[in-house]
């Protein structure tokens, strides 16, 4: 019989299985921010246990609120810049070098294909687009994760989505994914892993299939998983080009990550593509959408485009073809915030800073901020954002707040709009 | 082990998500005492006002999918932080649920038709909840009377409330 992604990685890093249903993995990554890793590091010294099972696997990033807006979080940030330099971590990403955690880790070739990762984030999930096991946990999982490299889960079912059709002009990753939890719903995939399959999927960048994972936990699933392929070799060549003699060799061994052919699955869900529209949120839960088209019109007051859903170079470059040249609708203000220093960087270089500037968006510094009312884009009471963020829960961006989740042409197009607007109107 | 017996707050909805329980804002807190004032603040149901309704309870009662968003542990720790230890919904998100074993706490499922006999027997007037560890049981008291029902529980998960939570038990063995 076959075998799942999630199945193989599960063997391959077993360590014990204490009950039946449960394993023990041996991790190759534990990642690390500064909200929820400093409780964990201080109940590690008040148990007489400061150190780490192996500093080259920890990764560690300020990301949450950066800089730091006040004493609390500023502490956050020593707690973490201390620490980091106590035990040698080398990987660790300060304001000036940093990105929000789910763009800068894949950005520095941390994640392969076959690999069992934590993280003390939800959206860790991100991460299983390069064919790995990566699941958010909280900061007690994280804590033993730190100390012995270990992580207890449940033994895991996959779902199997398979996308198929052509997507049409306008049509993204995000607006497929929305579609998923919204066929699902927000606990439709809890305690399994969502596997995305198909020739949609398979002509993916890896930036799409990372805002596909993303959102897995959205629909309550563990990880997203993408099958590795040569769209994964391609975008790891430069950190394993010393691993292997060529391409095709990487790939041959990749792919041995890849889910048999037999694979018995919890349920495969089928969804063809070609007649998916611009979609967005409209309640307090991520699987409430409608079309874009059907909220067209829809006041907005602020629209936030970044986050570790949408904040990579290939969505800026999304925005910068609707919004070169124009100006954005004095009826509410725009807030880009490139997800890590390299994005933003290569969008300086290649002009794109300028486009947007000259449109009048606010370009801030890489940080998830605003994303969870953090800072950098907080809503007042009663206001409306269109973000392209993964969350629309109530008050997620600040008290009273109402978020629309949508992608960054949509975005880009409510921003010149001044409401919603779907991005056709705006090309051609 | 923690005490689960007490009494019993209901929320009727469906998907609270972990910014419900501790919002976001409050994160930046590096001690667990300084959630407390805040646990369920954004939380909108009719008639509930977290100043006036968490006096008092041990336990909560909620509807589907109880505690789903952020992996954030400020979420378990805020209810510990103002005495509750124990949830009983129809199912969690899975961080959350972990997040409550690791913690030592409880988070009991039932089957949605016993949650929904709790709510309409109970939900009226005060309630208590008592726990039988061992017999994987809970009983709810209350002027609608008083009825038991079992639950099932993973090993592990019983055994790191039994444990006092994940830190200890895999220091110990791993």
């Amino acid at each position: 019989m076959g075998k799942t992604t999630a199945q193989k990685i599960f063997e391959a890093h077993l360590v014990d299985k204490p009950f039946e249903d449960v394993q023990v993995l041996r991790l190759d990554r534990v990642f690390c921010h500064e909200i929820t890793t400093p409780i964990a590091l201080n109940d590690l010294i008040a148990r007489g246990r400061d150190r780490v099972f192996d500093a080259s696997k920890i990764k560690v990033v300020i990301d949450h609120v950066s800089p730091a807006k006040d004493s609390k979080t500023a502490l956050q940030g020593k707690i973490l810049r201390d620490w980091s330099r106590r035990h040698k971590i080398d990987d660790f990403f300060d304001i000036g070098s940093n990105g929000v955690c789910h763009a800068i880790f894949p950005e520095k070739g941390f994640v392969r294909p076959g690999f069992a990762v934590i993280m003390g984030d939800s959206h860790t999930c991100t991460h299983g687009a390069f064919g790995a096991f990566a699941a958010g946990v909280g900061t007690t999982d994280l804590e033993v994760g730190i100390l012995k490299g270990v992580c207890a889960f449940r033994t895991p079912k996959t779902m199997r989505f398979r996308i198929t059709g052509k997507l049409r002009q306008g049509v993204f990753a995000k607006d497929v994914i929305l579609a998923i939890i919204a066929k699902i719903g927000v606990n439709g995939a809890t305690d399994r892993v969502m596997e995305f399959h198909g020739p949609v999927i398979d002509g993916f960048s890896m930036e799409s299939r990372m805002t596909l994972c993303n959102m897995a936990v959205e629909a309550g699933g563990t990880s997203g998983i993408c099958m590795p392929d040569a769209v994964t070799v391609d975008y790891l060549w430069p950190f394993i080009s010393g691993e292997f003699s060529s391409k095709e060799a990487a790939l041959a061994q990749y792919r041995q990550w890849a889910s048999d052919p037999d694979a018995v699955y919890d349920g495969t869900v089928e969804l063809d593509v070609s007649g998916l529209e611009p979609v967005m949120t409209v309640g307090y839960k991520p699987d409430e959408i409608k079309t874009v088209r059907e909220m067209r019109g829809t006041p907005v007051d602020q629209v936030y485009i970044g986050s570790c859903t949408n904040g990579r170079y290939e969505d800026l470059r999304e925005v910068a073809a609707i919004v070169r040249g124009k100006r954005v609708n004095p009826r509410l203000r725009a807030i880009l915030a490139p997800a890590t220093t390299a994005v933003f960087n290569r969008a300086l270089e290649d002009g794109l800073i300028k486009v947007f500037l000259d449109a009048g968006f606010c370009v801030t510094n890489p940080t998830c901020g605003a994303c969870l009312g953090m800072s950098n884009g907080v809503l007042a009471e009663g206001e409306v954002c269109a973000s392209t963020s993964n969350r629309n829960f109530s008050g997620r961006m600040g008290k009273g707040g109402m978020v629309h989740l949508v992608s960054p042409a949509t975005a880009a197009a409510t921003a010149i709009a001044g409401h919603i607007e779907n991005s056709s109107a705006f090309q051609g | 082990m923690k005490n689960f017996n007490g009494n019993l707050l209901f929320l009727d909805k469906s998907d609270i998500n972990t910014d419900e329980i501790i919002p976001a804002k409050y994160l930046t807190e590096n001690f667990k005492d300084a959630l407390k004032p805040h646990l369920l603040e954004d939380l909108k149901i009719a008639g509930f006002d977290p100043g006036r309704d968490l006096r008092d309870k041990r336990a909560v009662i909620s509807r589907a999918n109880f505690g789903c968003g952020s992996s954030r542990e400020h979420a378990p720790w805020a209810l510990e932080e103002n005495g509750i230890t124990i949830v009983i919904a129809e199912n969690f998100a899975r961080i959350f649920r972990q997040n409550m074993f690791n913690c030592g706490m409880l988070a009991v499922e039932l089957p949605a038709a016993d949650i929904e006999e709790i709510f309409k027997t109970f939900s009226a007037s005060p309630a208590r909840l008592s726990v039988d560890f061992a017999a994987d049981s809970v009983t709810v008291q209350g002027a609608g009377g008083e009825k038991k029902y079992t639950y099932r529980i993973a090993a592990f998960d019983k055994s790191l409330v039994e444990a006092g939570g994940w830190v200890d038990y895999a220091d110990g063995k791993y």
